[in-house]
């Protein structure tokens, strides 16, 4: 059990499947049928993935279409009557909103956690194994990146370069890749001192490629626990963003969903229908990153799997 | 206090005093770099020629960028942070007045969640594998995962809209005036406006000190002098506090300083949700009306906050935990 989850497969003891990555996969397999969370996490994402890549064919209507009915506005209808979770107060579609909204969640969801794992990877990797002053360069970076607050430094870029889903993305590749690199420079500090690494210095491979070809591979499952946790964070930025007006108004997200619903004057009429729903949604999104990092946090550290 | 802590309090400030430099400068070019005349950015249109005249001499918005840059360090120290164009009111005298709002929602929130979250985590851990605990774990999760603003808006419309029991927004009735700081803390109706959004505070900042409390206890329940103290026969209840808890509890004040970096992240939405006026408020409103110098001056000022919280924190920890040596750090 406990050699499995060992960073490096080559350095797999025999016998334990020999080849290496099938064993990672086995060893991943083997975590999802044994803990049920990392699964329900995975079955949550495919589905929204699902919801996301169908959207068209999912929602009844066009999210921003008001909706009329002979010469009635159908505007603020309670769920029932062909409106799966009823109308917005200007008569759009609650469900085909929601339905819409899962594409800009998952999209800066994704992107903003491939940045942030790219980032951290490459700053944790030059600063632990080359140490000097890309070291300190980089970690003083990353203190003044710990110093600023998340939130307002992401309100006050996204209103100057003007609101749309990459500015958020961009605001989050630049102060959440810290948290990745501390963790990978860690790594790296002991990989480098490690038996290969040496052996590969020794026979004369130059530091791009120790750095490419040996260390890479083994800060990788860490780095991707870290952006498993910052496609979470990125989707409650997101909303939080949008909720506050900073948001790409041309888009339906949940963000914008609530937002309405908040300046609709939705919760004074109990409008229920409308603002819970965007808000399970983000909810149960963020809720299966977290498992899925905790069946992938027991995959690299078996030691936890008896808790 | 020791010569070596003296020196550590001291390297602390340096280095955080560096770090609000940087900040500093990054907002500065931030503010000064973007698209158009920055001369549009801080001067309000609608001021006469004369008042326009003084600001631009003022702030030296005729000067090249480095002297700018130098004039805006030299306000900032001193507290200068220009003119509002929203309030016609000094940016400092704004931040001065909200600063008390924010600090009591957050510190106070952030007090009351690791009060509720370390005693919740121990029950938790102590509760180990049965139904309450699988239940304690999955509403807690839910918690963390929910948008805080969004548990706001339901508590919202449940306990205010619909109950009638707390008011929706800002922190006084109408016509209610306090006479200090004192009073309006000990104040029923301050207090039935600080509620709700105390309450939303909470059960989002929650989650960490629970969760991690609650794996220490595990953790140290394992180790030799509790079966020992198990062993002589002593009362669980005892075991748990006196043995188990104040050995985890360490780990979790080291947490401290990181949910107060996030907090200020929180509170920024808290506020806008419940109409509380502090810094986060006036931050949104700032830069929704294109208010560029208050939006600058709230943005120092949070930032600045969040530093000095953190070095509290630091100081906490190392005083709870003397093994950790002010050199090593």
């Amino acid at each position: 059990m406990g050699a499995v989850s060992r960073p490096r497969p080559s350095l797999l003891p025999a016998g334990s499947a020999g080849r290496g990555r099938p064993a990672r996969w086995g060893a991943l397999w083997a975590v999802l049928q044994h803990d049920r969370f990392a699964f329900a996490g995975i079955c949550i994402y495919a589905c929204f993935l699902l919801v996301a890549l169908l959207a068209p064919w999912l929602a009844p209507y066009d999210p921003q279409q008001t909706i009329l009915r002979g010469d009635e506005l159908m505007a603020a209808r309670p769920p029932g009557g062909g409106f799966l979770l009823g109308t917005t107060n200007v008569g759009r579609d609650i469900f085909s909103q929601l339905v819409f909204g899962a594409r800009p969640a998952l999209t800066v969801g994704f992107v903003a956690a491939f940045f942030v794992v790219l980032i951290g990877t490459v700053a944790g990797i030059v600063a632990g194994y080359s140490g000097g002053w890309p070291d300190t360069v980089l970690m003083r970076l990353a203190d003044v990146a710990f110093g600023i607050p998340f939130l307002p430094f992401v309100i006050v870029l996204v209103a100057f370069l003007g609101a749309s889903l990459w500015n958020i993305v961009l605001a989050m590749a630049l102060l959440l890749w810290k948290d990745t690199a501390r963790v990978v420079r860690a790594q790296v500090l002991t990989l480098r001192e490690r038996g290969f690494v040496e052996s590969a210095r020794v026979l004369g491979a130059s530091p791009a490629r120790i750095m490419v070809v040996h260390i890479a591979p083994n800060v990788l499952p860490i780095a991707l626990l870290y952006g498993s946790l910052a496609i979470g964070w990125a989707i409650l930025t997101e909303a939080a963003v949008s909720f506050l007006g900073f948001g790409d108004s041309a888009q339906i997200s949940w963000g914008f969903m609530l937002q309405d619903a908040y300046i609709s004057q939705a919760l004074s009429v109990g409008a229920y229908n409308w603002f819970v729903p965007p808000g399970v949604c983000i909810m149960l999104l963020v809720m299966a990153g977290y498992f899925i990092s905790r069946g992938y946090e027991e995959l690299l550290f078996p030691r936890l799997r008896r808790q | 206090m020791t010569r070596s802590s003296s020196r550590w309090i001291v390297q602390r400030l340096a280095q955080l005093a560096l770090v609000l430099w940087v900040i500093a400068t990054i907002l500065f070019l931030i503010f000064r770099l973007m698209p158009g005349n920055p001369l549009v950015a801080f001067i309000d249109p609608n001021f006469t020629a004369e008042q326009q005249r003084a600001l631009i001499h003022q702030f030296g918005l005729d000067l090249p960028l480095w002297q700018q840059y130098l004039i805006f360090l030299k306000e900032s120290v001193t507290g200068n942070l220009g003119q509002s164009f929203f309030y016609k009111a000094p940016v400092s005298q704004l931040v001065w007045e909200t600063l008390p709002n924010t600090l009591i929602l957050t510190l106070g929130s952030v007090i009351i969640a690791f009060l509720i979250g370390t005693v919740a985590g121990a029950f938790l851990a102590w509760k180990r594998g049965t139904a309450a605990e699988a239940a304690g774990i999955s509403v807690v999760v839910a918690l963390r995962a929910a948008p805080e603003f969004w548990v706001g808006m339901i508590l919202l419309a449940v306990f205010s809209f619909s109950l009638r029991w707390f008011p929706s927004s800002g922190t006084a009735s109408p016509g209610v005036h306090y006479a200090s700081l004192g009073a309006q803390l000990v104040s029923v109706d301050f207090l039935r406006h600080l509620a709700l959004p105390l309450v939303t505070f909470v059960l989002y900042l929650q989650g960490l000190p629970l969760l991690l409390m609650r794996s220490n206890m595990l953790d140290v329940m394992e180790e030799e002098f509790v079966v020992m103290a198990r062993m002589k026969g002593l009362p669980e209840a005892r075991i748990l506090l006196r043995h188990a808890a104040r050995n985890a509890l360490l780990p979790v004040a080291t947490a401290f300083a990181l949910v107060i970096g996030y907090s200020l992240s929180g509170d920024v939405v808290v506020e806008n949700v419940f109409s509380w006026p502090g810094l986060g408020r006036l931050l949104v409103k700032a830069v929704s009306s294109k208010d560029y110098p208050l939006a600058q001056g709230a943005f120092l000022v949070i930032a600045a906050l969040a530093i000095l919280m953190n070095l509290l924190a630091d100081l906490v920890y190392t005083w709870l935990d003397p093994r950790v040596s002010y050199a090593k750090r």
